[in-house]
């Protein structure tokens, strides 16, 4: 595929008084900006966006085909390589949908640890969402010091189940290995040093004046646009709507545990602007982490991998179950026909329908701006592409 | 007006704010490690390279089929009758004869999924990570430690004693079979 | 000195002339600005480095020391490419071009009492106007290279370094009226004494405009500080080279050895605004307490000291703007627009309107 930036000028003369040139601007598939391989195509007239068209599909793997083929176990591998920035998260969806299908209910234990994961999991998503848009937007420093901290928290995944990015942790009807001895002992340092080191990248980065004057009153979402496009997460949570499913559609423990729901509050522009959808995600992390010591705090004792089916064959029939991913809704879709393999695994990504209000939200800004409302938006093609 | 002094002050306070920061991260010691001669500590149940214990196995292909990638290819032959394989680590007596079990670690996702099933843990994830090769063919790792010639005398050896198992079957049913006599009591 | 041992040598005046004026020429070069450069260079990859907790270039030489020299070479072998609809001519000179402008900068800087390239009556006038090279060079770079990204690149760059023009003149203007000469030499002379004679704490003697003067030579050292920050393109006003329309800005499409030479001239650019803002506010090459040399009785070892003091100096502003770049996000062109038309150049010149008035105190 072509990789060259050269512009295109299209003259239409099809109302014949005014002649109309639009610029075709192609942010090719490799950009500056790392979420993944995307070309987007941007209608310029002047310095003015007028049209923003996604092109996706670079990254397709054919999941769901695979998953025609496999067994119901071997399906994990592979969902953790969707997301890969929160394969905790992608391995949960699956599992909670999977134990809807077949009724089965699991240990209490397996519920808390799930619990903790994926936390720790949306921490360290959102800290890699963070580290990238002050990278988009000029300031180097903060990546690298959020970075440090996702080290410790590939750490703490490294201990219990070996891998640092794609687990395949969390099973159907259980997890694969118990947590580690020193698991709760680390996790509980770990949230005492990051409370600080989260305080020290707000004051570098989020209330910088430079940043707000290019984030704030960039890209706002308006909340009705959120909702008829079905956008879920933090980018409808900055728009202003209180809208969760660990809180609204509870699943696991989360209707056990305490935490409060940020919504973005328009503070130095817009409600829904980039600055809100950036400063949810900041204090998100700060809610799992008090999520992730009540856990620690609750949890029972158990045997992780006592209802872990032999042999998983369901009935015929079709669930859909659904987690909160740090990026938003992620759906599974799930039609089984009797056998040990999947008939059908269709996946409901959050970045997929976040991609399609680029054109909405991106009309009437700078070239410039694209980039910031992007990096906001918080997209893993992965997922998008599958 | 006000706005005006204002924006100025925020700007100038904020950007010291920052500075200071960096500041202060100067004097942090670093955290990075000089990679090859200081190599980072992997913790126990660390997934790397898979090895595979080949005295152990009892050729049951259960982890070839747990595999999501099929990386994994077995191919056993029956052992003949008199010969004996010996037993495994934890006792279980071996009966078939491995002459092909090759990993293609090009294709292995470090899953960890045929560690589970084996039932005499001879398939496990070691911490080796430095195991890369300039041709592809050379990520194809051959278990066995049979010769070529080994492995072939294996299914010689299978394909002779089955050859002479047919071969008195037809002996036996082509030769007559002896009367019945029927006023003797069947036995039970 | 250098000029009667070669008429010795040759017996011609001229020949004399000409390697005399050569090697005067090149001798600050190799002996200083390159060195100066490469020092630069690895200065910055190791101060961004402990910023972010990271230990930056360590294996070529000790902690990395040579590790520039490597880069230079690597770079010099490349391939030099020329598309075929760039403009040659053009192109090709360019990179000379902004180098030359940084370059002659450093012809009327004070280096230390008794080297300065030349004693201009003019200096500051000469530096703000030789420093207009560069915006020449970068618009022929953004030209020649056939690619409508650089085009706009460097038009906005343009754009940039000359809207942050006016700034500094005004405040170099404000000293003027203070001092009274534009030479930097005497400038630089006339803050003799300890810390307290300097102008950013209001200038020689003790009189009340001295008191008067401080807060303002405060937001004026600010204000200039800022300005030339934007002139060599640093952060936070480095639309031009980071990722301007996606792409690298004017500087694209050069490959290899020209491609260095646009990096050395800005490091060396960056230093010559550090060392002008030293020499204009904080007293040149003066040391801020005494000269070892006036204590031991060695007259010899005052210039030396001279040298050290000014070279610290310009060390020291070269750090704070890599300090600068590896805290602050970036500025969108038209932030950068308004900051120095709306807030920049009215404060500097409400800043001379005072100095004006209290000189005539």
């Amino acid at each position: 595929m072509s990789q060259d930036l050269t512009k295109n000028t299209k003259v239409s003369s099809q109302s014949s008084k005014i002649r109309t040139e639009e610029m075709i601007l192609n942010m090719g598939p490799q950009h500056p900006s790392t979420h993944g391989v995307l070309r987007l195509e941007l209608g310029l007239e002047g310095e003015i966006v007028t049209k923003v068209i996604p092109h996706i599909g670079y990254l397709h793997r054919c999941f769901e085909k695979h998953c025609e083929a496999m067994t119901y176990p071997q399906v994990v591998p592979y969902t953790d390589r969707m997301d890969y920035l929160a394969s905790m998260g992608n391995e949960f969806g699956y599992a909670v949908a999977m134990e809807k299908l077949l009724g089965i209910e699991v240990p209490q234990r397996v519920e808390y640890i799930r619990v903790i994961m994926a936390e720790l999991q949306r921490i360290a998503s959102h800290l890699v969402a963070l580290g990238t848009y002050g990278a988009d937007i000029g300031a180097f420093t903060p990546f690298l010091f959020c970075f440090i901290d996702r080290e410790k928290i590939l750490h703490l995944f490294e201990i219990t189940c070996g891998a640092r990015l794609l687990y395949n942790y969390i099973w159907v009807g259980g997890l694969s290995h118990d947590i580690h001895p020193d698991f709760v002992r680390k996790t509980r340092e770990f949230i005492k040093e990051f409370r600080p080191n989260l305080k020290e990248i707000n004051d570098l980065l989020t209330h910088n004046r430079i940043f707000i004057d290019r984030t704030a009153n960039v890209g706002v979402l308006p909340i009705e646009t959120a909702i008829n496009f079905g956008v879920s997460g933090p980018n409808l949570r900055g728009s202003g709507m209180k809208w969760d499913i660990r809180r609204d559609d509870p699943y696991s423990v989360y209707s056990k545990l305490d935490f409060d729901i940020p919504v973005g509050k328009g503070t130095y522009g817009t409600t829904g602007d980039s600055w809100d959808r950036y400063f949810v995600r900041v204090l998100e992390m700060e809610e799992s982490c008090k999520i992730i010591e009540q856990a620690l705090d609750q949890l029972p004792e158990g045997d992780v991998t006592s209802a872990i089916p032999k042999r998983i064959k369901p009935n015929v029939g079709h669930v859909y179950g659904r987690v909160e991913n740090p990026r938003g809704e992620l759906g599974y879709f799930i039609v089984s026909d009797g056998s040990t393999s999947p008939y059908r695994v269709k996946v409901r990504p959050p970045s997929f329908v976040t991609l399609q209000i680029m054109d909405e939200i991106c009309k009437g800004y700078m070239v410039a701006d694209v980039v910031t409302i992007l990096g906001s938006l918080d997209i893993v093609l992965g997922e998008i592409d599958r | 007006m006000r706005e005006y002094f204002g924006n100025i002050f925020t700007a100038l306070s904020t950007i010291f704010v920052g500075m200071k920061i960096t500041f202060k991260h100067m004097f942090v010691p670093a955290v990075t490690i000089q990679y090859p001669e200081v190599k980072p500590e992997l913790p126990e149940r660390e997934r790397n390279r898979l090895y595979v214990n080949i005295d152990d196995c009892i050729g049951c292909d259960q982890c070839s089929r747990a595999c999501p990638v099929s990386c994994i290819s077995i191919e056993t032959t029956k052992a003949i009758p008199g010969e004996d394989l010996g037993k495994t680590s934890n006792g279980k007596k071996k009966a078939l004869w491995v002459t092909n079990f090759t990993i293609d670690f090009a294709k292995c996702c470090y899953c960890q999924l045929c560690v589970f099933p084996c039932p005499t843990e001879c398939i496990y994830m070691t911490d080796v990570y430095e195991f890369a090769e300039y041709k592809r063919e050379n990520l194809l790792y051959d278990f066995v430690n049979l010769t070529h010639d080994e492995r072939q005398q294996k299914r010689d050896n299978l394909a002779k004693f089955n050859a002479e198992k047919e071969a008195e079957k037809l002996k036996a049913a082509s030769e007559p079979k002896p009367e019945i006599k029927k006023d003797q009591p069947e036995e039970k | 000195m250098m000029y009667d041992f070669f008429v010795d040598l040759f017996g011609s005046s001229t020949l004399a002339g000409i390697i005399s004026g050569l090697i005067q020429a090149f001798l600050p070069l190799f002996t200083f600005i390159l060195p100066f450069a490469l020092f630069a260079v690895w200065l910055e990859r190791k101060v961004s480095a402990h910023m972010q907790d990271r230990l930056g270039p360590m294996r070529v030489g000790w902690h990395g020391w040579k590790q520039t020299i490597a880069d230079i070479l690597k770079l010099i072998q490349k391939e030099d490419i020329v598309a075929k609809d760039n403009d040659k001519l053009l192109f090709n000179i360019a990179p000379v071009l902004t180098f030359a402008g940084s370059y002659a900068a450093f012809a009327a800087i004070p280096f230390s009492g008794y080297f300065i390239g030349t004693e201009l009556d003019l200096g500051v006038f000469y530096i703000v106007a030789v420093t207009g090279l560069v915006v020449a060079g970068i618009l022929m770079a953004g030209w020649a290279s056939n690619n409508k990204y650089s085009l706009l690149g460097s038009m906005r760059s343009v754009a940039q370094i000359v809207s942050y023009e006016i700034p500094t003149m005004l405040v170099l203007l404000s000293l003027v009226m203070i001092s009274g000469t534009m030479s930097l030499h005497t400038l630089s002379e006339m803050q003799t004494g300890y810390i307290w004679n300097w102008f950013i704490l209001g200038g020689p003697g003790f009189t009340l405009s001295k008191f008067l003067l401080i807060p303002l030579m405060f937001t004026g050292f600010l204000i200039i500080y800022i300005s030339t920050l934007a002139e060599v393109n640093r952060t936070p006003f480095d639309i031009p080279e980071a990722e301007s329309e996606l792409v690298s800005g004017y500087h694209t499409e050069y490959s290899g050895m020209k491609f260095a030479m646009f990096f050395l001239a800005e490091y060396a650019n960056m230093f010559a605004v550090s060392a002008i803002v030293a020499a204009v506010f904080f007293g040149g090459y003066q040391s801020p307490f005494g000269y070892l040399g006036n204590l031991v009785g060695a007259e010899w070892l005052i210039p030396v000291e001279q040298f050290f003091w000014f070279t610290a100096k310009g060390l020291f502003f070269v750090f704070v703007q890599m300090w600068l770049r590896w805290t602050l996000p970036r500025l969108r062109v038209d932030q950068l627009m308004t900051t120095s038309w709306k807030y920049l150049i009215p404060i500097a010149f409400v800043n001379l309107i005072l100095i004006g008035l209290i000189t005539l105190l």
